[in-house]
């Protein structure tokens, strides 16, 4: 629904549009079930940053200090893209899998129940 | 024959209604061009009953009294070293959090008060919003003089209004409080006087006022007194505005109801700040921010909807959401804000082994179960020399503009995503409520000048967290921010208390 205003073209630029990133993107990323992190981190980086550059060089320096960061079995944690089920391709941009602009990657360790079990 | 002195009545009719004037010469529309384009109707302003019965002259007189008392007492605080009196330093972090979160609001009240006392067509209305404009500039005043004493022992207070502007998780009260000012004017009264001031303001000003007097800060809760009888006046003029506008024309009514469900919710998301102020930043605890809710928002907000219900008004949209709520919020902002503490303008701790039984025994069905376990795992890190400091910026909701970290309320460990995609971008949520308040008017929210994303693109002094807290937000690094352990407000207190360094 439009905005009810006393102006007849209310009409803004969305102020996080891309061009404003100065050639970044922003990438949100959340660990479903770990709440030692209050929500998930949002970086900034190129659309050609790959995905296994996301995983292996940015993601760690928020996440890694988890108790059960390193037990993290890749081969088996899925994966949600825009909360649709997705597969990452680890030597693809994240332009070229189609992670956008704002963006919310979030993914899953069944097998990690979190410190003491309680989702933290 | 005309009597010398008027009586009371005339007095009254004299100094409110007899303000006004017709228009013979000039267009009515244009001397009062806000009042038409909400679709609000209003077919007969006369039938505005005044709230406050007050007159200027009567006003000056009787707040000038006030203010002589109050003023006697911030005299005798600052005489008497009337901080050393607060049960123990970490007290004074809940007023940094009220001088610069909630002190600025009452400048913003100000001013949207006196802009819609400009702007209303009946008198009455005009009258009763220029009142509350001085009140409330009166309350910024106070406040800011009421805890003046404090900055001269304490770090935190000595850039409020600054941070105010620019602070992270300021932008939450200041987006608020901008998006009703930005509003019209019938909707501003709607969302200040209704919902905020008459609806949810005791959960504001018990907490911090009761706050103040469990906690020996006699400074803050002589403030609260002194405010109180021009709060109820304020809580007056919020029901008269939803009965006026109700009874004027039906047309209002689904108009009205939609402002309520906006600024319902609006508020509950403001509040989680004052929760998490009742359940872990009191020393001495007043009530548990559930009972809090029970007591002035179910049982006092729920009789009231009773009484509007027969002019077709239902309860806000998402209070079933919080009722559960309830259980959580506090807990899940106090965790933010100690995971980000090195970015708070004030200092955040683990709660005690004692506050945690009193949370355990006050939260029986959620606190051991979800929250216990964070406590433990921070005093785990924090033993090993490695209080945890989360490294990374939030994703924020681009409604509330807290960070997202409130979860889903039937699934209390996952973190509730919402969003909407509106002209090609995407826009994230904490829960239903902000959704449904952007997917009304996206072209007002994609204005959100979000924290996150304005240090991302550039807008706020520097790339790294360390330059934006010490350029941009003017925080004393290493004095305002980190754990109250080891600060130098702790160190202070220590050696005034004669307890040696911890």
């Amino acid at each position: 629904m439009p905005v009810v205003a006393i102006t007849p073209d209310y009409k803004f630029e969305a102020k996080d549009r891309f061009e404003n990133f100065h050639g970044n993107q922003i990438v949100y990323v959340g660990w479903d079930h770990h709440l030692m992190f209050c929500a998930a981190f949002a970086y900034p980086l190129p659309p050609t940053t790959t995905f296994a550059d996301l995983r292996d060089k940015v993601m760690p320096e928020g996440f890694a200090v988890h108790p059960e960061y390193s037990k993290i079995n890749w081969e088996t944690a899925t994966w949600l893209l825009d909360n649709e089920p997705f597969k990452p391709q680890l030597d693809k941009s994240l332009e070229e899998q189609g992670i956008g602009h704002k963006s919310l990657l979030r993914f899953q360790t069944p097998e990690l129940k979190g410190y003491k079990n309680a989702g933290v | 024959m005309v009597a010398k002195k008027l009586n009371l009545k005339e007095k009254y009719r004299a100094l409110t209604r007899d303000l006004d004037w017709d228009y013979d010469y000039a267009d009515r529309k244009k001397a009062f061009p806000y009042e038409e384009f909400e679709g609000i109707k209003i077919t007969d302003w006369s039938k505005w009953e005044d709230p406050f019965r007050l007159t200027m002259d009567s006003y000056w007189k009787y707040q000038a009294e006030k203010e002589k008392k109050l003023y006697a007492i911030f005299d005798a605080f600052s005489q008497n070293n009337g901080h050393l009196n607060v049960t123990d330093a970490r007290y004074v972090n809940a007023i940094k959090l009220f001088l610069t979160g909630v002190s600025p609001l009452e400048y913003q009240a100000f001013q949207g008060y006196a802009h819609v006392g400009r702007q209303f067509g009946g008198a009455g209305a005009r009258v009763a919003c220029q009142m509350q404009s001085i009140d409330e500039l009166r309350h910024v005043q106070t406040q800011i003089h009421a805890m003046s004493h404090y900055n001269k022992f304490f770090d935190g207070f000595q850039d409020w209004t600054h941070m105010h502007d620019r602070v992270w998780y300021l932008s939450v009260p200041k987006s608020f409080f901008d998006d009703a000012r930005s509003a019209g004017p019938f909707e501003f009264l709607v969302a200040i006087s209704f919902s905020f001031e008459y609806v949810l303001t005791n959960l504001l000003f018990v907490p911090f006022m009761s706050g103040a007097a469990h906690n020996g800060d006699m400074a803050t809760c002589t403030f609260g007194f002194s405010a109180q009888s021009d709060e109820a006046r304020h809580m007056t003029l919020g029901l008269e505005i939803i009965k006026f506008l109700l009874e004027q024309h039906e047309d209002n009514v689904p108009i009205v109801q939609k402002w309520i469900d906006k600024w319902f919710w609006r508020g509950t998301r403001l509040l989680a700040l004052v929760g998490m102020m009742m359940d872990y930043m009191l020393p001495n605890k007043v009530m548990s921010w559930k009972e809090a809710w029970e007591v002035y928002f179910e049982d006092a907000g729920g009789a009231l909807f009773k009484d509007l219900a027969r002019y077709g008004i239902r309860m806000p949209k998402f209070v079933e959401t919080t009722a559960k709520e309830k259980e959580h919020i506090s807990h899940q902002a106090w965790w933010i804000f100690y995971t980000h503490g090195h970015a708070a303008g004030f200092h955040t701790w683990i709660p005690s082994a004692e506050e945690m039984d009193w949370l355990s025994e006050k939260y029986p069905d959620t606190f051991d179960k979800y929250y216990r376990p964070r406590w433990e795992l921070a005093k785990e890190m924090e033993d090993r020399g490695e209080r945890f400091y989360t490294n990374g910026l939030p994703q924020l909701c681009t409604t509330c503009q807290i960070p997202m970290g409130f979860t889903e309320m039937d699934n209390p460990t996952q973190i509730s995503y919402r969003s909407s995609d509106f002209e090609g971008e995407k826009y994230h949520f904490c829960s239903d409520g902000c959704k449904h308040i952007f997917d009304e008017e996206p072209e007002k929210y994609v204005q959100s000048w979000l924290p996150v994303h304005q240090i991302y693109q550039g807008n706020c002094g520097g790339a790294d967290v360390e330059t934006v807290l010490r350029e941009y937000y003017k925080m004393n690094l290493g004095e305002d921010n980190m754990d109250f352990k080891g600060s130098p407000d702790e160190k202070r207190w220590n050696e005034w208390k004669g307890k040696g360094v911890a």
